[in-house]
C-alpha cells in the first residue's frame, strides 16, 4: 500500500505549484501556488465559485489536476495518490456517514477499511474526542446537522492524518460545535499536522491559522501571514475581487 | 494481496449489514421479480408444450430485468447519499472496492433468484430445484454482476442510469443469457452433464474474462 | 491534426467520391444479375451490405484499439494549446543525393515503412487515440446501420422474413448496440474527459465481448435452426461478382479511412478552439 518513498521537501506538507483545472469551458483553477509547513494552519478564503472547494479537493487527490504539481508530505499526486489518501483527512459539505448505520458502526467501518488496528478501542476514542458517546448507537438518519458533522470529524481524525482539509466545517455547528473545532484545530496542529481551511468565518479563521489566501476567480489574489492582516483587509480583499469578477463576466 | 481482501471483506459486510436493516435494495428487486413473473404468467399460456418452448426464457429475461434493477441500486446509493467519495479517499486500490460492491450485489441477486424458485413452479409448474440449474444460476448471476456492477458505477454518474445501464450492459453479456437459457432447457429436460457442462464452461469463462477486465477497468471509470 | 493534413484529407475524400461511383457502375452494370434463388435485382444490395458490414467490424477494432491506446498512455503535462507539430525532415541537399536517398528508401521500403509508421504512431498524443474511436466510433454505426438496414431489404424478398439471428447477424447487430452506447455514454457524462474514459471501457467491452457472442450465437443457431445457404454463402464467385464486390470492399475502405481521418480532424479542432477558449478567458 505505502511505498519507499523519500519526500524531496520534507519540510513543506503541501507543495503546490502552478496548478490548474478546467471543468469543461469553466476555469476553476488558474496557476495556482500554495506551501505550507507542518505545524501550520491555512485559512482559504474567497466568494462562492471562486475555487476554493475544487483546491480543497484536488488536494484530497479526488480531483486530477489538469497542470501543475501538487504534493502532500512530499507524495507526487501523479504517481503515489493512494499514499497521499493515508494521510489526510477531509471533512466537506457531505457528511460521508452512512445514515442507516450508527456512528459507532460508520466508525468502525472506516477503520476497517483503512486498516487501523485496535479498531474497536479508536473508535470509542474517536466518539470520545468528539462528544459523541451519547448518541453513537442510534442511526445517523436521526441525529441532527451538528451531530452528523461531529461524527464527520471523527471520521476524518480516525487514522491520525498528518494533513487535515476542512471545506467550510462551521456549517451547521452550533457554539459547542465551534469551540470543539477550535480545540480540533489547535490539537491537530500541536501535533506536527496542517491544517487547510475553507471557510467564511474570517475573524475565528484568522485566529486558528498562520497563514491567509484568497481565491477569486480560481487565481490566488491575496496570500500572507496571517499576523500581517485583518478581518476587514481579508473581507474587502474578498468583495473586491467579488465586484471586479461580474464586471468582467458582465463584459463577456 | 491482505489489504485488498481486507479492505474488500469491509465493504461486503457494510453493504451486507445496511441491507439486513433497511432491506431497501432487497425488498424492491424482490418485488419487481414476482412482478415480472407473473406479468409473464398472464402473458403466456401455461401449457407444457409451451412452457417448455419459453419457459428458460422466462425465466432469464425476468432474471435479467431482475438483476439490472438491482444492479442500478449498487452505486446509485453510494453516489446519491454521497457515500461513494469516502470509500474514494480511502487508501484503498479501486479493485477492492470493486469486489466488494460485486459480491454485496452477487449475494442479493442470487438471494431473489432463489426465492422465485416457488414462483416459477407455481405460476409455471416450472421445477426449478435442479443441481443444474443452481450451477448455471451462479454462474450466469456472477457474469451479469461482474459486467453490471462496473456500468453501474458509469450510469450512477449520470441523470439517465435507468436507460444507460441496460444499454450498455444487455449487448455484452448477451453471451451469458444465450448460454443460460440453452443450458436451463438442457438442465429441465434431465440432459446433466452432457448437455449443461459445454455451456456452464462457456458463461464460467466469460466470468473469468470478464471479472478481470472489470477489476482492471475500474479505476479508470471512478476517476474523476 | 488541424489544418495540416487537409490536403491529403480532402485528396482522400475526392478519392472516395470517384471510387463510388465507379463502384455504383460497375454493381449496376459491369455485374452480372442473380439467380431467381438468389432475388434477382435485389441481390445486387449483397455489394453494399458485405462490404457494409465489414467496414463497421473493421472500425470497432479501430475503436477498441484506440481506446486500449488511449487508456494505457500516460497522461502528459500540457503547457498551452495542444497543437501538435509536424516533424520536419532535412532536405537533403543536391539532386544526386536526393535521387539516392529515394533509392535507398524504395529498398527498404518495407522495414522503414514499419518502422517510420511505429515511431509516427508512439508519438501520436493520448487525446487523438481518444479521437481516433470516436471517429471510428461513429463511421463504424454509419456502416452498421446500412449493413443492418440492406440485410433486411434483402433478406425480406428472399426469405420471407426481414432478419435471421445467425452469428453475423446477432453480432452485427450487438455491436451496432455497443457502438450506440458508446456515442450515448459520452453525451450523458458530467465531462469530456470521464465521457472519453467511459466510452473507452466500453468499447474494449465490446472487443472481449466478441468472440463469447460468436460462440454462442454459433452454437444457438446449429441448436436451432438449419444452416442457412443464401445471401450470406460466398460459394464460389463469377469473376465479374468476384471483382465487382472485391471493389466494393475497397472503396468502403477507402471511404472510411476518409471519413475517419476527416472527423478526426475535425474534433482535434474543435479541441484546440475550446482550449484556445480557455486561455483567452483566463
Amino acid at each position: 500500500m505505502t511505498t519507499n518513498a523519500t519526500p524531496e521537501v520534507p519540510s513543506l506538507a503541501i507543495d503546490v505549484q502552478g496548478l490548474s483545472k478546467s471543468f469543461g469551458r469553466m476555469a476553476a483553477l488558474r496557476k495556482v501556488d500554495l506551501q505550507l509547513a507542518y505545524g501550520e494552519g491555512l485559512a482559504l478564503f474567497g466568494h462562492n465559485g471562486a475555487g476554493k472547494s475544487t483546491l480543497i479537493r484536488t488536494l484530497t487527490t479526488l480531483i486530477r489536476p489538469d497542470d501543475g504539481t501538487v504534493r502532500i508530505a512530499g507524495f507526487d499526486r501523479e504517481s503515489q495518490a493512494s499514499n497521499i489518501r493515508s494521510i489526510i483527512g477531509y471533512v466537506g459539505h457531505q457528511s460521508l456517514l452512512y445514515d442507516d448505520l450508527t456512528p459507532r458502526e460508520n466508525l468502525r467501518f472506516y477503520a476497517k477499511l483503512y486498516g487501523l488496528p485496535d479498531a474497536h478501542d479508536l473508535v470509542e476514542r474517536s466518539l470520545a474526542e468528539v462528544g459523541a458517546s451519547s448518541y453513537a448507537d442510534r442511526r445517523v438518519r436521526v441525529l441532527s446537522n451538528g451531530m452528523q458533522k461531529r461524527v464527520a470529524i471523527a471520521r476524518a481524525l480516525l487514522h491520525r492524518p498528518r494533513v487535515l482539509l476542512l471545506d467550510e466545517p462551521e456549517t451547521g455547528l452550533d457554539q459547542g460545535g465551534l469551540e470543539l473545532l477550535d480545540t480540533v484545530v489547535t490539537a491537530v496542529k500541536q501535533g506536527g499536522a496542517s491544517v487547510v481551511m475553507a471557510t467564511h468565518g474570517t475573524e475565528r479563521a484568522l485566529a486558528l491559522a498562520e497563514r491567509a489566501i484568497v481565491l477569486a476567480d480560481g487565481r490566488v489574489s491575496l496570500a500572507c501571514a496571517t499576523s500581517e492582516t485583518t478581518v476587514d483587509a481579508i473581507q474587502q480583499a474578498v468583495l473586491a475581487e467579488r465586484g471586479a469578477s461580474s464586471r468582467s463576466g458582465a463584459q463577456a | 494481496m491482505k489489504s485488498y481482501l481486507r479492505s474488500a471483506v469491509a465493504v461486503y459486510a457494510k453493504d451486507m449489514r445496511l441491507e439486513a436493516r433497511t432491506k431497501e435494495t432487497f425488498s424492491a428487486v424482490l418485488a419487481f421479480a414476482v412482478i415480472v413473473a407473473f406479468v409473464f404468467g398472464f402473458a403466456f399460456d401455461p401449457s407444457p408444450s409451451v412452457v417448455a418452448l419459453v419457459g428458460p426464457g422466462i425465466v432469464w429475461v425476468a432474471y435479467v430485468f431482475t438483476g439490472i434493477l438491482g444492479m442500478n441500486r449498487t452505486f446509485a446509493v453510494e453516489r446519491d447519499r454521497g457515500t461513494l467519495e469516502g470509500l474514494l479517499l480511502a487508501p484503498v486500490g479501486r479493485e477492492a472496492i470493486y469486489a466488494g460492491k460485486l459480491a454485496s450485489t452477487t449475494t442479493i441477486m442470487l438471494v431473489v433468484e432463489v426465492l422465485l424458485y416457488p414462483v416459477f413452479l407455481v405460476l409455471f409448474e416450472l421445477n426449478l430445484f435442479n443441481i443444474w440449474f443452481v450451477l448455471v444460476t451462479v454462474a450466469a448471476t456472477v457474469g451479469f454482476s461482474a459486467v453490471g456492477t462496473l456500468f453501474s458505477a458509469i450510469a450512477a454518474h449520470t441523470r439517465a442510469r435507468e436507460i444507460l445501464l441496460p444499454l450498455l450492459f444487455l449487448p455484452i453479456v448477451l453471451p451469458v443469457i444465450i448460454g443460460a437459457v440453452a443450458s436451463t432447457s438442457a438442465a429441465l429436460a434431465g440432459d446433466g452433464w452432457d448437455g449443461v457442462g459445454k455451456w456452464l464452461q462457456f458463461i464460467v469463462a466469460f466470468d473469468l474474462v470478464f471479472l478481470v477486465l472489470s477489476s482492471w477497468a475500474f479505476d479508470f471509470v471512478l476517476e474523476e | 491534426m488541424g489544418t495540416a493534413g487537409l490536403g491529403s484529407r480532402q485528396a482522400l475524400l475526392g478519392l472516395a467520391a470517384l471510387l463510388f461511383l465507379i463502384d455504383l457502375y460497375l454493381i449496376f452494370q459491369y455485374a452480372p444479375t442473380a439467380s431467381e434463388a438468389l432475388g434477382l435485382q435485389v441481390q445486387r444490395i449483397f455489394y453494399f451490405h458485405v462490404p457494409s458490414a465489414l467496414l463497421g467490424m473493421i472500425s470497432f477494432a479501430v475503436a477498441a484499439t484506440a481506446s486500449v491506446i488511449y487508456l494505457t498512455k500516460p497522461n502528459p503535462r500540457r503547457h498551452g494549446p495542444s497543437i501538435p507539430k509536424v516533424p520536419k525532415r532535412r532536405a537533403a541537399k543536391t539532386r544526386a543525393a536526393r535521387f539516392f536517398s529515394r533509392v535507398v528508401a524504395m529498398l527498404i521500403w518495407v522495414p522503414s515503412a514499419s518502422v517510420g509508421t511505429w515511431r509516427y504512431l508512439c508519438r501520436v498524443e493520448k487525446r487523438k487515440w481518444d479521437r481516433i474511436a470516436w471517429a471510428s466510433a461513429e463511421v463504424g454505426t454509419l456502416f452498421f446501420s446500412v449493413a443492418i438496414a440492406t440485410g433486411a431489404i434483402w433478406a425480406k424478398p428472399v426469405w420471407q422474413t426481414w432478419w435471421v439471428w445467425d452469428v453475423n447477424g446477432t453480432l452485427t447487430f450487438m455491436l451496432w448496440l455497443v457502438f450506440i452506447g458508446y456515442l450515448i455514454v459520452r453525451s450523458y457524462a458530467p465531462t469530456v474527459e470521464r465521457g472519453s474514459r467511459w466510452a473507452a471501457v466500453v468499447a474494449i467491452f465490446g472487443a472481449a465481448a466478441v468472440p463469447f457472442v460468436y460462440m454462442a450465437a454459433d452454437w444457438w443457431e446449429g441448436l436451432h435452426t438449419e444452416r442457412i445457404t443464401g445471401p450470406g454463402a460466398s460459394g464460389s464467385m463469377d469473376s465479374e461478382i468476384f471483382l465487382t464486390f472485391m471493389f466494393s470492399l475497397v472503396t468502403f475502405l477507402v471511404l472510411f479511412i476518409a471519413l475517419v481521418a476527416e472527423r478526426t480532424a475535425q474534433r482535434g479542432i474543435e479541441e484546440s478552439i475550446e482550449e484556445l477558449r480557455r486561455e483567452v478567458s483566463a
